[in-house]
């Protein structure tokens, strides 16, 4: 044994989830669906737009989990993959006028594209070391987009302006003659509902199937996956492409509902908030992403209204209470959940 | 080559600040395993604290040492009452602990003491070191603090009954409990020792980059990046990946064309990642070798 | 003659699956005595139990007074040294620095020099090393420099786990040796965890034999290595 040498025999970085334990009960997921669908019909554009937010960043937090509780990679550099998102739809939109809809599985391939090369380099890093190299294509971004060089198309520091689209002709008219109108605000909430159902499922099925195994056997013990024949190369890069394209298309629908894209939109505070909200609702429990989602939307507003001075003195008590309380996240209070009511249906 | 030479030089001088605090970014390493996102607030509160007694009229040395002290009880009074309980939590909601230090120290400093920058006194003198023009007595003296710290650091580790408990226990949790330490209190004592040295760091860089709340995080991400650097395992590793990372910095400045001061700081974290790629254990570090 | 360790209705678990099904033992001060069985019968996790490195309900009382609630460090505070499967040895340090961890417990100064200087004396080899990392001896040369670092606590009592473990029976003999006369003369109890059982039940005077968790056989180590019936059941030669 070399007397340079430690030897360490790992503990998994990210703790397993069995895979059963991925997802919500039938029943569950049913009750979220409807009061998902019929909430928006009741309140103002304003908590419509907020809900709209909180199913997008949702979807950010659902592509962290993959990555991280799935194949057990870290990253803190998820802002970057939302900001190409956000600004490929955005330059679609509004230098090519391309329907709005057509511009999010774009946005979805190239940030695909664009994670699966970052997953190259990643390869050889791993735990703290990959969390710094995320972290630095985070601090990256908002700078690469001020470029000069790229001004013409990203509108530099200020960044560009995006039309936000209307229900389709069809809709309206069918509503119309019901006597009905949808909102702008409305429509694109149905619309985000119907992707982020959409990917839920796909992202579901994925880590069910071989390759989410794989994910899985890389993330529990990467040595003895590759030694099970598992190409531990191609599925952690192919983690590293679908978590980044899946939250390339949340940044698309995120320009779109907030109406412009600026480089300081997408900083470093962006993937940190995604990654609480990933701790906060469980990391690898796919459901929690909403509720993280939800930490990391409404926590902060809470917080400057306690106090506006101490906001983040707050927010960061606050987020103490939830690990104190719950240190898996959403996922525990879940099971709790799961062993009350499995206890009641017994009486 | 003199223009090279120069931006060396004046590089190894920036790199003290990056030194300083990557020797608080390893302290803490080494007791607990990974990097705290809140020492560069711990830090600035602490500086801040200093400052403090100053303007109550505490002379400086005096102020140094009360907030070591401070820093100390308060590192280790942290860790036993926030992250004691979180020892059996997974590691990432560790890491949201850290976050939320953060956030609660930077707010309250700013609360206290407000955002408007302050001026904060050297006990050096600001004059050219040496007649030099690129190094001045403030960072040669800062240069002198932190090799000053590393040395007290390694005769701390390799010749006291503490700091070889502390070695063990970072090394072998579970051998090190087997000839009776309590690796619960040996991780607050590394608590406590990254405070303090983090205090240092503050009160050396302080003067140079002004002190206000915000002061850190710069510097925190190069102290991050020059433990990585030099090797998350060794002290000294650190300080030499300090000055590199200073030096990088400079130069990267200088001869990269269209690299204004937002650029600087990808392109050394890039530059790291590709030392990491080559060396993931760091250029003094040493090399894990991973048992299934 | 006082009982040195006495456990109880010792049950242990890892998570959900239960090791230990309610073991019943105990060693007399001053005797040496082995466990034996075979791998996965739960002879490592008897040793961790007591030393609370595992999950377990049961009593375990160390000269009369209970030590199930106390941690592993003050177990071993009390006087039990563990020697660990695989050493344990802190590799990145010197055999010296072993040697002082191994005491880093103890207030007596002058003491804990001679004791290093005594520790030479058993083990000539390592007073050779004395300076090298831990990480470069050979596998025999670790496990005197584990057993050694476990007597520089001067234990009174002191568990091995498997310290026969991929070493050469030359050497076995040898570290054998030395255990004997560390019972004897510093009179120190010892069990010994081993699956090398022949060589174990020369050593030892008394033995237990451990299957799947519980307890089949105990008694005088000669009457069981000269018993043929359970030599074959149980120990396989």
């Amino acid at each position: 044994m070399s007397a340079a040498e430690e030897v360490v025999t790992e503990a998994p970085a990210v703790e397993a989830v069995p895979k059963r334990a991925m997802t919500l009960g039938y029943g569950t997921s049913l009750v979220v669906l409807v009061a998902l669908i019929v909430i928006p019909l009741f309140v103002k554009n304003f908590i419509i737009f907020q809900l709209t937010m909180l199913l997008i960043y949702g979807l950010a937090v659902l592509a962290l989990n993959i990555l991280t509780g799935g194949s057990g990679q870290f990253s803190l550099g998820q802002s970057a993959f939302y900001a190409v998102g956000a600004y490929t739809s955005a330059i679609l939109m509004e230098h090519t006028g391309m329907n709005y809809a057509l511009t999010l599985p774009i946005a979805g391939i190239i940030c695909f594209g664009f994670g699966f090369l970052f997953g190259l380099p990643a390869l050889r890093l791993s735990g703290v070391y990959l969390a710094l190299a995320t972290f630095a294509l985070a601090t990256a971004m908002p700078q690469l987009l001020k470029l000069g060089y790229f001004e013409d198309w990203t509108g530099g520091v200020q960044g560009l302006v995006v039309t936000k689209p209307d229900a389709p002709e069809y809709l309206q008219s069918l509503l119309s003659s019901l006597h009905l109108k949808i909102s702008q605000d409305m429509w694109l909430y149905y619309f985000t509902l119907a992707i982020t159902i959409a990917i839920y499922v796909a992202a579901v099925n994925l880590l069910r199937s071989r390759s989410g195994r794989a994910f899985m056997a890389i993330r529990d013990n990467e040595i003895a996956a590759s030694a099970m024949g598992v190409d531990v190369s191609l599925y952690k890069t192919l983690a590293f492409g679908v978590s980044a394209g899946i939250t390339g298309v949340a940044g698309g629908l995120g320009a779109i509902a907030v109406q412009f894209v600026a480089p300081d939109g997408y900083t470093i505070q962006l993937a940190i908030s995604l990654f609480l909200g990933m701790v906060v609702g469980g990391v690898g429990w796919l459901p929690g992403s909403i509720v993280g989602s939800a930490f990391i939307i409404f926590v902060p507003n809470i917080a400057e209204s306690v106090s506006k001075g101490l906001s983040g003195a707050v927010f960061g008590v606050l987020l103490f209470l939830v690990i104190f309380l719950v240190p898996h996240g959403a996922r525990q209070v879940a099971i709790v959940a799961q062993q009350l009511i499995g206890k009641l249906k017994k009486n | 080559m003199e223009l090279f030479a120069n931006q060396v030089l004046a590089g190894i001088a920036t790199g003290a600040i990056y030194a300083c605090m990557a020797l608080a970014v390893v302290m803490i390493y080494q007791a607990i395993d990974h990097l705290n996102f809140a020492q560069g607030e711990m830090a600035m509160f602490s500086t801040f604290v200093s400052w403090q007694l100053m303007q109550w009229g505490v002379p400086y040395w005096g102020a140094f040492v009360i907030t070591v002290a401070f820093s100390f009880a308060a590192g280790t009074v942290i860790e036993r009452l926030l992250f004691k309980p979180l020892a059996k939590a997974p590691v990432l909601t560790n890491v949201a602990g850290f976050i939320a230090l953060y956030a609660i120290i930077n707010s309250v400093a700013g609360l206290i003491w407000d955002f408007t920058i302050k001026q904060y006194p050297t006990p050096f003198g600001s004059s050219p070191f040496l007649g030099s023009q690129l190094i001045s007595t403030h960072q040669a003296g800062m240069i002198g603090v932190t090799l000053l710290m590393l040395l007290l650091l390694f005769f701390f580790f390799r010749f006291t009954r503490v700091g070889l408990a502390m070695r063990a226990a970072a090394s072998l949790p579970e051998s090190a409990r087997l000839v009776g330490i309590n690796t619960s209190w040996m991780i607050a004592l590394g608590w406590g020792m990254a405070a303090a040295i983090g205090s240092i760091a503050g009160m050396m860089i302080a003067p140079v980059v002004f002190l206000e709340p915000n002061m850190m995080l710069g510097v925190l991400i190069y102290g991050f990046a020059a433990a990585v650097l030099g090797g998350l395992s060794s002290p000294f590793g650190a300080v030499i990946g300090g000055f590199l990372v200073g030096i990088f910095e400079n130069l990267v400045g200088t001869y990269i064309p269209g690299v204004g001061n937002e650029l600087k700081l990808p392109i050394a974290l890039a530059l790291i990642i590709v030392v990491l790629v080559v060396k993931p254990a760091g250029l003094f570090g040493r090399a894990i070798v991973k048992r299934v | 003659m006082t009982a040195m360790l006495n456990v109880k209705d010792l049950r242990a678990y890892y998570g959900q699956v239960q090791a230990l099904h309610g073991l019943n033992f105990s060693l007399n001060e001053g005797s040496l005595t082995t466990l034996l069985g075979a791998n996965g019968a739960g002879k490592t996790t008897t040793l961790r139990a007591i030393c609370n490195m595992v999950r377990s309900t049961g009593s375990i009382e160390f000269e009369g007074k209970p030590i199930g609630t106390r941690s592993t460090e003050n177990v071993v505070r009390l006087g039990i040294a563990h020697v660990p499967q695989g050493r344990g040895t802190f590799t990145t340090m010197t055999v010296e620095e072993n040697l002082q961890l191994g005491a880093i417990t103890r207030t007596d100064k002058k003491n804990i020099v001679t004791d290093i200087e005594r520790m030479y004396d058993h083990f000539p080899k390592l007073k050779e090393r004395y300076s090298q990392q831990a990480g470069t001896l050979s596998g025999g040369e670790q496990q005197m420099l584990a057993v050694a670092r476990a007597l520089m606590l001067r234990p009174r009592l002191m568990l091995l786990d498997e310290p026969s473990f991929g070493l050469a029976p030359l050497i076995v003999r040898d570290l054998f040796g030395i255990l004997g006369k560390i019972n004897r003369e510093e009179k120190v109890t010892i069990l010994v965890v081993e699956q090398n059982s022949q060589l174990a039940l020369e050593l030892a005077d008394q033995a237990y034999v451990i299957e799947t968790g519980r307890i089949v056989m105990s008694g005088n180590a000669k009457d069981i290595a000269n018993n043929e019936d359970v030599r074959k059941s149980y120990l396989g030669y």
